[in-house]
């Protein structure tokens, strides 16, 4: 099998449920993941936030983050367990390898071209941090609006 | 130039009352031009901000970010208001789509 892929899952846990519910949930989340052969990478607690709209006449939920290292099968099986819990109102699986690898690829593309066009220019490869960027030129737009105006 | 003044001839000729509203409308043109109109002939060229700040991945969970195009009705506010290129954009608009889904933004506003 290839490489495991990396997904993140976001759920929301009702806001009148007590903290242990909410590390049952957590707990149960871990159990699952372990037993399909998947790794939680991270787990990040958001605590609670205003929705910003209404699911099932709650104003408020308690957003909990995993980033979980598996395959399709695994999260499948989350999916339909976090659907069966009623104290998880909402939950949300993306996965977000491909993406980020493609990102972290035009990053540093970005970074090789600028450190090459700097040192053709005689320049250090990582700007400094005092330098003037061509946009931070302010107020010269000014005096061009006069001139247009004029011709 | 030659096939502008050829044009505006012949108009001059079929319809005379024509030409010369329009002459009207381009003085009105000029009078307001030099008062408080200048602003808008020079139009400030719109940049997109992932590129300009150099933002790879639009995540859904930056809502501080996604906020700023998600205007009043809660919409996603069009490319040719914010000036997003269309990579940009695009991926703009599945961040915002999945925020919604965990309420993290409005899918309309009340």
């Amino acid at each position: 099998m290839s490489a495991p892929r990396r997904y993140e899952l976001v759920y929301i846990v009702t806001p009148d449920a007590p903290e242990e519910q909410v590390a049952a949930i957590h707990e149960q989340v871990d159990q699952t993941v372990q037993k399909m052969g998947g790794t939680l990478e991270k787990s990040e607690n958001w605590g609670r936030r205003k929705l910003a709209y209404e699911i099932q006449h709650h104003k408020d939920g308690v957003y909990v983050l995993e980033v979980i290292l598996g395959g399709g099968e695994l999260m499948k099986e989350l999916d339909r367990k976090l659907k069966v819990i009623d104290q998880v109102i909402r939950h949300l699986v993306v996965r977000v390898d491909e993406e980020q690898s493609v990102a972290d690829r035009t990053r540093s593309r970005r970074q090789n071209t600028q450190a090459r066009r700097r040192t053709a220019r005689g320049l250090p490869p990582v700007p400094t941090e005092g330098e003037r960027r061509r946009g931070d030129s302010g107020d010269d737009d000014g005096g061009d609006v006069g001139l247009e105006a004029e011709i | 130039m030659a096939f502008g003044a050829k044009k505006s001839g012949s108009g001059g000729r079929g319809r005379g009352g024509s030409s010369s509203r329009t002459g009207g409308a381009a003085g009105t043109g000029d009078r307001a031009g030099a008062g408080g109109q200048r602003r808008s002939l020079f139009r400030r060229r719109k940049v997109c901000k992932f590129c300009a700040d150099k933002i790879d991945d639009i995540n859904y969970k930056d809502v501080k970010l996604l906020q700023g195009f998600v205007p009043e009705r809660a919409k996603v506010l069009p490319r040719r208001i914010s000036g997003t290129c269309a990579k940009h954009q695009r991926k703009l608009r599945v961040a915002i789509m999945r925020a919604r889904v965990l309420a993290l933004l409005p899918y309309a506003a009340e």
